[in-house]
């Protein structure tokens, strides 16, 4: 051990990357609570298995099989090498030299290092694989109009970072001799070791080098989740966890309209009785939703889980059918405007200032809302719980309920339901016509 | 057949005291379109032939609220939940069938919470059950050897999980099912849903009905089963637009029974 001032100085960087890591985690629990409250308390053992399954499990991932697996193989790499992150942290707080070596034993240390080189291997492989994807291949999902700009950006360089971040890890083992010369789990840098030479200060040199550069680069990566698409590493969790459980088909209730409807169809209810004393005289709620506040923190969450895959809109109906309407896109505006008004809150010292703007029409426009057939194959299609559907139907209900703006069409239908009880104008005396007919 | 069907209403068993083994809720689609009556008539023959006790609602009826909650109107469709649902609850019903997967959803999924609780099943369930139970037998027929693909509605498969009970039936009828490459939890919608089916589509470069009609026929299909009337619809549409109306047709599960026994 010699602690001294590297140790110093890792322990200042840690501690700033966490720090500020930890800032960002608050700020992005702050807004998803802006969200009205929904209770996804119930049933928690159907939650915890749907979240073994599909988050831990990654059960939907596979249903691609070709990304499904590459995604497997990073995500494993991930979750693993983190092992070796936490050799690292202790290393550089206490000036020690790859302290579970001795604890663990050769043997098993030696299996560890192995394995884990060998996963770098295959994620630099799949990473390369997902950079084709994206830029030459083309996907068409990764091409869509909505994934110009920051999102690809964003995309191509979380690919980089892990580019970058697995050839330090197998640099920082070929160049650190102690660890070539007991000849343990070199399996993958003990083949190309040899190209860093043979003088010992400059193979101290460059593993030091890229020891120091990996855990930066760990604590930046983990900085720019919160600004990224990525944030699904995290977020995949508790977004699986809190998820709908019941049948996809099944839109809620809004309670508001279920207490005037049954104060309508209520012979003995006065409609101009005073509120009851307990009754707080508020502001009268508004149906649907025209903002993100409007939502509840379960969409929000979704919001901010969604990492752009696009096996929703490749799956959607409309979207294939050339319509504006794209599922991801619904979840990455609704973010979009969420740290949009996040941001409003921090600059006016905790209060959010009207800044003329919504989610719908600045947005999400009606054109897309209306395009959509509530057949739910954006939420099955999601890998990890994510329901644009619910967020299209509750802006709907805004358009229809607070602004009267459907389609001439489908406010045609509505009045034939509400007076003749059927979509068409058909008399409801004639129903039963049918059974006359030959 | 000239005879017109025997289909008594929930009134007429209230008026004789009786109680009717299962309310069949026929839906606006199954009253009203010509298309869909046919289905509706099927069902009913079927239900004869298994000796099931049902009863309809007739003029008491109305819309489920469906269309109307899915584009976005709460209010007309707890409006509609909460007259049918006292009508229903007026004659004590326990236990609904509906040939429309869309009343079948609204029924089971959301009248619950406004206070109608029933036992709700789509009629390929339900002719399922009968099979099941030896009331019902099913044979080929006409269509013995067919090639027949199932296209899936939205709110019987994905949203309710349901996806065998209409193949049980068809692989009865000894043809040849032959399934979409998108079927089952990943099929395509026909167009129809979230109040679709009552409005012009968005701008785009295709109808929704048109490339599931694709996807259809590249099966090869002679038939292609349907077990929603808003998707036998559409996809009748689609086999129009692709001017495949000559070889194939589009023909609800309940029809293929029904016809195999030229009932």
């Amino acid at each position: 051990m010699h602690f001294g001032i590297a140790n110093i100085l890792f322990l200042i960087i840690f501690v700033a990357g966490v720090g500020y890591f930890t800032m960002n985690v608050r700020k992005l629990m702050r807004n998803i609570k802006l969200g009205k409250d929904v209770d996804r308390s119930d049933n928690k053992s159907a939650r915890w298995k749907n979240m073994a399954m599909v988050a831990l499990g990654q059960s939907k991932m596979v249903t691609r099989p070709i990304a499904g697996l590459l995604h497997i193989i990073v995500y494993v790499g991930f979750i693993i090498i983190n092992i070796e992150v936490l050799e690292i942290i202790i290393d550089g707080i206490f000036g020690t030299h790859r302290i579970f070596q001795p604890i663990l034993g050769n043997t098993v240390y030696g299996f560890l290092i192995g394995t884990f080189e060998i996963l770098a291997v295959l994620v630099l492989v799949s990473v390369i694989i997902f950079w084709l994807r994206r830029n030459a291949i083309k996907l068409a999902r990764f091409i869509k109009p909505e994934m110009k700009g920051w999102p690809k950006n964003d995309g191509n360089i979380i690919l980089y970072f892990e580019v970058v971040l697995m050839t330090l890890f197998l640099t920082m083992n070929a160049t650190d001799t102690s660890f070539q010369e007991a000849g343990i789990g070199n399996w993958i840098s003990g083949s190309f070791a040899s190209i860093y030479g043979e003088n010992p200060e400059t193979l101290h040199l460059i593993e030091r080098g890229a020891w120091w550069a990996h855990i930066v680069g760990i604590l930046i990566f983990l900085n720019y989740l919160y600004f990224s698409k990525h944030l699904h590493i995290l977020l995949a969790f508790p977004n699986t966890f809190y998820a709908n459980l019941k049948p996809k088909g099944q839109l809620t209730n809004v309670d508001s309209v279920t207490k005037e409807v049954m104060l309508m169809m209520d012979p003995t209810a006065d409609p101009f009785a005073a509120p009851a004393e307990d009754e707080t005289e508020g502001e009268p709620e508004k149906f649907g939703a025209s903002d993100v506040t409007d939502l509840n923190w379960v969409q929000l969450l979704n919001a901010y889980t969604c990492t752009e895959c696009g096996r929703c809109t490749s799956e959607c109906p409309a979207n294939q059918t050339g319509k504006k309407l794209s599922p991801r896109k619904i979840m990455m505006d609704t973010r979009d405007r969420l740290e949009e008004v996040g941001k409003n809150i921090d600059a006016n010292k905790g209060e959010f200032v009207d800044d003329g703007k919504s989610l719908l029409d600045n947005y999400i426009t009606k054109e897309e809302l209306w395009a959509c057939t509530s057949c739910n194959a954006c939420v099955e299609a999601c890998p990890i719980g994510i329901d644009p559907l619910s967020i299209i139907i509750d802006m709907r209900r805004y358009l229809v309920m607070e602004q009267s703006a459907a389609p001439t069409d489908l406010n045609n239908m509505m009045s034939n339901i509400e007076n003749n009880g059927a979509p068409w104008p058909f008399n409801q005396m004639d129903r039963l016509n049918w059974k006359e007919e030959v | 057949m000239s005879e017109t069907l025997k289909v008594p209403t929930m009134a007429e068993y209230m008026a004789e005291g009786k109680r009717p083994e299962v309310l069949f809720w026929v839906g606006c689609s199954g009253s009203f379109d010509d298309r869909a009556k046919k289905i509706t008539k099927a069902f009913v023959k079927l239900m004869h032939r298994a000796n099931v006790d049902f009863a309809v609602l007739g003029t008491e009826e109305s819309c489920t609220g469906d269309p109307a909650k899915r584009a976005g109107n709460e209010f007309l469709f707890q409006m509609q939940a909460v007259t049918n649902i006292e009508v229903m609850n007026g004659y004590e019903i326990k236990k609904v069938v509906t040939a429309c997967p869309h009343c079948f959803n609204t029924l089971k999924n959301e009248y619950p919470a406004l206070g109608g609780n029933y036992e709700v099943l789509h009629h390929t369930q339900f002719l399922k059950s009968l099979l099941d139970k030896g009331r019902l037998t099913i044979e080929g027929g006409k269509f013995k050897g067919k090639r027949i693909t199932f296209h899936d509605p939205c709110y019987l498969g994905r949203a309710n999980n349901v996806y065998e009970a209409p193949r049980d039936l068809i692989r009865k009828l000894d043809v040849e099912l032959v399934e979409m490459r998108k079927c089952k939890k990943n099929g395509l919608c026909c167009g129809a849903g979230g109040a679709q089916m009552f409005k012009e589509p968005e701008p785009g470069n295709k109808d929704v009905n048109i490339e599931r009609t694709e996807q259809a026929l590249e099966t090869k299909p002679d038939i292609i089963a349907a077990g929603c009337p808003f998707c036998n619809t559409m996809m009748t549409d689609g086999v129009k637009g692709k001017e495949k109306e000559d070889s194939v047709e589009v023909m609800d599960v309940a029809e293929l029974i029904a016809n195999a026994q030229d009932l």
